[in-house]
């Protein structure tokens, strides 16, 4: 009974991580790329948009996820239908991570050498060509990372999904552990967590090692 | 081949630098031109001018009768792709091998898979590395990453080669073999070579022409033969002090020969003059007692180069005209006493 539903909250909180994961990489990577790419200096400079695109990444990562999470419920309702349960936790987790992961792909864009920006612009590349060509593929290391570090966030987030009835690890934690004094249930969810994350971690290291050529 | 007009650059800032100003500059077809300056001379401003990654603020750029200052990005961009660069840092990608970075102005411009791979083939043969194609470029030596970013260079036959400080980040031999790559590329492919370097042996070993840039100006411009032997400006003597020792100790200058009347006089001797016996043929003639207080023979290009140092003892009348024999042998003389 008590395995039962230890695996029914493994199950929830690997949805709401991976998928709120794909979604912040779907519009993170996008979103970083525009921010580093138009940042001063680099190959599509553009102060205006520059300037907008940072302030919707602030404001994006300084509300507290707990809070963020309540604030759009209304959002959550319009997309998904309801705001309560695991698919409409996926949507404040994906709109916390986006922001995120955005700062993430812009420092791992960052890191590139400008000299070899230089190179291919020399050559006669296009801005969008040095995207796809230069600027993803040597930073695909950094970015495995940035990818990993978000996961392992959203771990953490989709603890506070409880909140909405999302279930989850982190759910259970609270509502069998803290709330029942069930000790043994709380300790058995924490282990999970810890193996949970030092697994992701390990996964993305190897991944990132693999695909770094420097 | 390459002509600046009036080119002009500057960078505003808390202090406004001017890189580049009002430079004109001719770079002919099929040679080796060579800009030299120390750094911070605009050199590199320059060079960038040539492929517009700096835009100058005014001036025109000209290469291969295009003008390239008023072409739309779009056309630029071609026009690029017939201008190969080189690096200090070489500046591969990490993420690809050798092969893969050779292929990649290639793909930019284009080319099919198949033609790609034929010619990345040749490149690598060209350049000595067609047993390193699958290897990545951290796994190579700075020599070989030179190589690499030369046959990327090279890979859509451009007719210009921009080469910036391509040597300096190498060791002296292998400068020496990278050096001899370009050269060999300039004779068999016949495109224009631009490079700039603070390294005077660079000019001495491989250049055509040399221009001297100091403080943003081309202050002076020739062939490297005449502006080793015969500096025109403070800029290229400066330069060349460095190459040559031309500083004879003052007590040597200056030493009194037991009051007797002497010269001491600077040579340069170039090409054939270099190898005839026109010191002996003077002390024979003029019986002045000649002594050698400095002398070397340098290679330039294809051209031997030499420079002596002598002092000449004997009566005024045969002092002068011993001098003016060695004049009259179009040897370049100085008279330094």
């Amino acid at each position: 009974m008590l395995w039962q539903t230890l695996w029914q909250a493994l199950q929830e909180t690997l949805i709401m991580v991976v998928a709120s994961t794909l979604i912040a990489a779907l519009f993170g990577l996008p979103l970083g790329l525009a921010l580093a790419c138009t940042s001063p200096g680099h190959i599509l400079e553009n102060r205006v948009i520059s300037k907008l695109l940072g302030a919707i990444v602030n404001v994006g990562r300084s509300i507290p996820f707990i809070i963020l999470m309540v604030a759009i419920i209304p959002f959550t309702r319009w997309l998904v239908g309801t705001s309560i349960g695991t698919t409409a936790a996926i949507v404040p987790l994906s709109i916390a991570a986006i922001p995120f992961a955005a700062r993430l792909v812009e420092s791992a864009i960052f890191e590139i050498d400008r000299g070899v920006i230089e190179a291919a612009q020399s050559m006669g590349s296009s801005p969008w060509q040095i995207i796809w060509k230069v600027l993803i593929p040597e930073a695909r290391a950094s970015l495995v990372l940035g990818l990993t570090i978000t996961t392992v966030n959203l771990v953490g987030y989709s603890a506070m999904a409880g909140a909405i009835g999302g279930g989850g690890l982190g759910d259970l934690a609270i509502r069998f552990g803290y709330q029942r004094f069930r000790g043994d249930v709380m300790l058995q969810t924490v282990i999970l967590l810890v193996i949970l994350v030092q697994a992701m971690q390990m996964l993305g290291d190897w991944a990132s090692r693999k695909l770094s050529k420097r | 081949m390459i002509h600046l007009k009036g080119i002009s650059k500057t960078y505003s800032g808390a202090r406004a630098v001017h890189a580049l100003n009002n430079v004109d500059l001719q770079i002919p077809a099929g040679k080796i031109f060579g800009i030299i300056g120390s750094s911070g001379a605009g050199k590199s401003t320059l060079l960038r001018c040539i492929n517009l990654l700096e835009v100058p603020d005014a001036g025109e750029v000209w290469v291969g009768g295009t003008r390239l200052d008023t072409l739309t990005p779009r056309e630029l961009r071609r026009a690029r792709q017939k201008m190969g660069m080189i690096f200090q840092h070489f500046n591969l990608l990490t993420s690809r091998t050798v092969a893969e970075n050779i292929a990649f102005p290639l793909e930019i411009a284009g080319v099919p898979a198949k033609e790609r791979q034929r010619k990345v083939a040749n490149l690598l043969e060209i350049v000595g590395l067609a047993d390193k194609a699958q290897a990545y470029p951290a796994q190579l030596s700075g020599g070989q990453k030179q190589r690499v970013g030369i046959a990327r260079a090279l890979a859509n036959d451009p007719q210009v080669l921009l080469c910036d400080e391509a040597t300096s980040a190498l060791d002296p031999e292998t400068t020496k073999s990278v050096l001899k790559l370009l050269q060999s590329i300039n004779q068999r492919l016949g495109l224009t070579i631009v490079l700039i370097t603070h390294e005077m042996p660079v000019i001495q070993e491989i250049c055509d022409f040399v221009a001297v840039m100091e403080n943003g100006i081309v202050q002076e411009t020739g062939p490297v033969i005449d502006v080793f032997t015969r500096p025109q400006s403070e800029a290229a003597r400066r330069m060349l002090r460095g190459t040559f020792a031309q500083n004879i100790p003052p007590e040597l200058l200056h030493r009194n020969n037991n009051g007797e009347p002497h010269r001491v006089l600077k040579l340069s001797f170039v090409g054939e003059r270099a190898h005839e016996p026109i010191i002996s043929q003077m002390v024979q003639h003029f019986k002045v007692d000649a002594n050698i207080l400095f002398g070397r023979i340098d290679q330039m290009k294809d051209l031997p180069f030499g420079m002596l140092v002598i002092e000449l003892v004997g009566p005024e009348e045969q002092l002068d005209q011993a001098v003016g024999f060695l004049e009259s042998q179009h040897v370049e003389l100085e008279v330094l006493v």
